[in-house]
């Protein structure tokens, strides 16, 4: 394993808003890496810093061991316009030759069209595309330079399952061929399809950094509901990771917390047990770590 | 990659994106010739007059380039501002310098293409006369006093949205042309409206233009003119580029 890239103590402010807050980050080669939180946690100024378009406040931002402000060393790494961005006037092919010429070793465009099932697609402009079309062509030109490390930001977002398993698909044929891949999302869904690395980042900070096993287990927790007169009691129960006052209580394991709740003979009623999002999952972990 | 090479790329892409469009075209490249078939052929006083024949062409000609940068710069960076292609082009990598240089190769390549119908109506239905020579430095010359339009296009694009900078651009092309004397020649202008003249961008292209074209003097004022408007405005697009920055990251 090399190291492709990495952010040491790097922070960037936005006027008064700090989106990343003293990031260290280091991307190795051959991974599929999750980059997982909600909006507005920095995931996609991450991304904008290592593919040079902002340059951090303070820190250090190396790709391939160089400035990613400096051309030079953007040469192996690949990203993705969004859908909307794409030139309509200018046909598929076109787009895919003109992305392309800028790399030493550019894959031939038919064999990329071949991988992201575009091959009907080539002579159409790109206004004329569909939705899901236009993703499949943004996301194939991040491969289109055989690129040592691709930065994915949102890839699936808006797509039907069809068109996102397809997707997932083409994303690991190309992981096997050897591209390292940074994929950001706030679906856990997705992070689970195709990640083996998981960040999870929560107010500009990584909050967490572990295999998808690992991070599966710290946020599968669940919601219980309930009232009763003595909650700062029921709250001091085994399992409990935060409550808050009107009777919402987060819990690892929900059986083993029922049985605790019962046993210890507190009076309740209104019980209602679910599965936290990922969204309530992110915020203990953020409230954990605080 | 070389910075040649790139800016040929990105030159070459835009121009296909232009022509696949082509209302802009259309007004930098037909209208100008229109202008002059329908406005200067049918008087025989000025198409039939050597001196006031190419006087117009010229006035045509510099027009023509004038409205072509004020479109290009102007929409085409309100639109980059709009769409999200231009930040995924700065991923790519080729220097940002590429990405300019192929923006003023692109304008200039069809502000020429622009001038070869007017050359030629001047040359077959007028009475306009110059050396190949001389037709050389004009062009020469139209492309550095072009130099404050694309300025203007710049900031245009710096400091509007997409429609809004449609109808500053429209707006502004007409004042520049009617008051620079590209459509009627200074030489009947009221005396305020010629003491304002002078001082425009677009007269003072003309003014030098022809006097590059026909031999005659260049006032210092015109000289002068353009280089004081170059600066300036090269000043001004630059401060709305890095506040640019500034509010697009927010």
């Amino acid at each position: 394993m090399t190291t492709l890239a990495r952010l040491d103590g790097v922070t960037r402010r936005f006027g008064e808003v700090v989106a990343v807050d003293h990031l260290d980050l280091e991307i190795e080669s051959g991974t599929i890496l999750g980059l997982l939180g909600p909006n507005g946690a920095g995931k996609t100024t991450v991304i904008s810093l290592l593919q040079g378009l902002r340059r951090p406040t303070s820190g250090t931002v190396e790709l391939f061991g160089g400035n990613p402000a400096d051309a030079v060393n953007r040469q192996r790494l690949g990203s993705t316009p969004q859908e909307t961005a794409l030139p309509d006037a200018l046909r598929v092919g076109e787009v895919i030759d003109f992305v392309g010429s800028h790399f030493a070793a550019r894959v031939p465009t038919a064999e990329l069209a071949a991988d992201f099932g575009l091959e009907e697609l080539l002579r159409k402009q790109t206004g004329a595309l569909s939705g899901g079309q236009k993703r499949r062509l943004s996301v194939a030109l991040a491969f289109v330079g055989n690129p040592q490390l691709v930065l994915l930001d949102e890839p699936t977002t808006g797509l039907d399952v069809d068109a996102r398993r397809t997707l997932w698909d083409a994303l690991r044929r190309q992981h096997d061929r050897g591209a390292t891949v940074v994929v950001t999302s706030h679906y856990l869904e997705e992070i689970e399809a195709l990640a083996e690395r998981v960040v999870v980042m929560g107010n500009g900070r990584v909050i967490a950094d572990d295999t998808l096993q690992g991070v599966l287990g710290r946020v599968g927790q669940r919601i219980v509901r309930l009232t009763s007169p003595e909650l700062d009691r029921v709250a001091g129960l085994e399992g409990v990771i935060r409550h808050e006052a009107d009777g919402t209580f987060t819990v690892t394991d929900s059986d083993a917390f029922l049985v605790a709740l019962v046993r210890s003979g507190l009076p309740f009623s209104d019980l209602t047990v679910r599965g936290a999002t990922l969204e309530e999952a992110f915020l203990s972990l953020t409230h954990q770590e605080a | 990659m070389s910075i040649a090479r790139m800016t040929v790329v990105h030159a070459k892409y835009s121009l296909i994106e232009t022509l696949r469009i082509p209302i802009a075209v259309v007004g930098s490249v037909v209208f100008p010739t229109l202008a002059l078939l329908f406005f200067v052929v049918p008087q025989e006083a000025v198409s039939g007059n050597p001196e006031f024949a190419t006087q117009a062409v010229v006035s045509m000609s510099v027009f023509s380039v004038m409205v072509g940068s004020l479109f290009s710069f102007g929409l085409g960076i309100a639109e980059n501002r709009e769409k999200a292609w231009d930040p995924y082009l700065r991923t790519l990598p080729a220097p940002g310098i590429a990405r300019v240089l192929a923006h003023i190769l692109s304008t200039g390549l069809l502000a020429l293409v622009g001038l070869i119908p007017l050359l030629l109506v001047g040359a077959f239905l007028t009475a306009a006369e110059a050396s190949p020579a001389r037709i050389v430095l004009g062009v020469l010359a139209i492309a550095v006093s072009s130099l404050p339009f694309m300025l203007i296009g710049i900031a245009i694009g710096y400091s509007f949205p997409m429609k809004g900078a449609i109808a500053v651009v429209q707006v502004l092309f007409l004042g520049l042309a009617f008051g620079g004397g590209l459509f009627l020649p200074p030489e009947v202008f009221p005396g305020w409206l010629n003491a304002i003249s002078e001082f425009l961008p677009s007269r003072q292209a003309r003014d030098f233009v022809i006097g590059v074209v026909q031999g005659g003097t260049i006032e210092p004022l015109t000289v002068i003119g353009l280089v004081v408007w170059t600066v300036l405005l090269l000043a001004l697009s630059l401060l709305l580029f890095r506040r640019d920055e500034g509010r697009r990251f927010r």
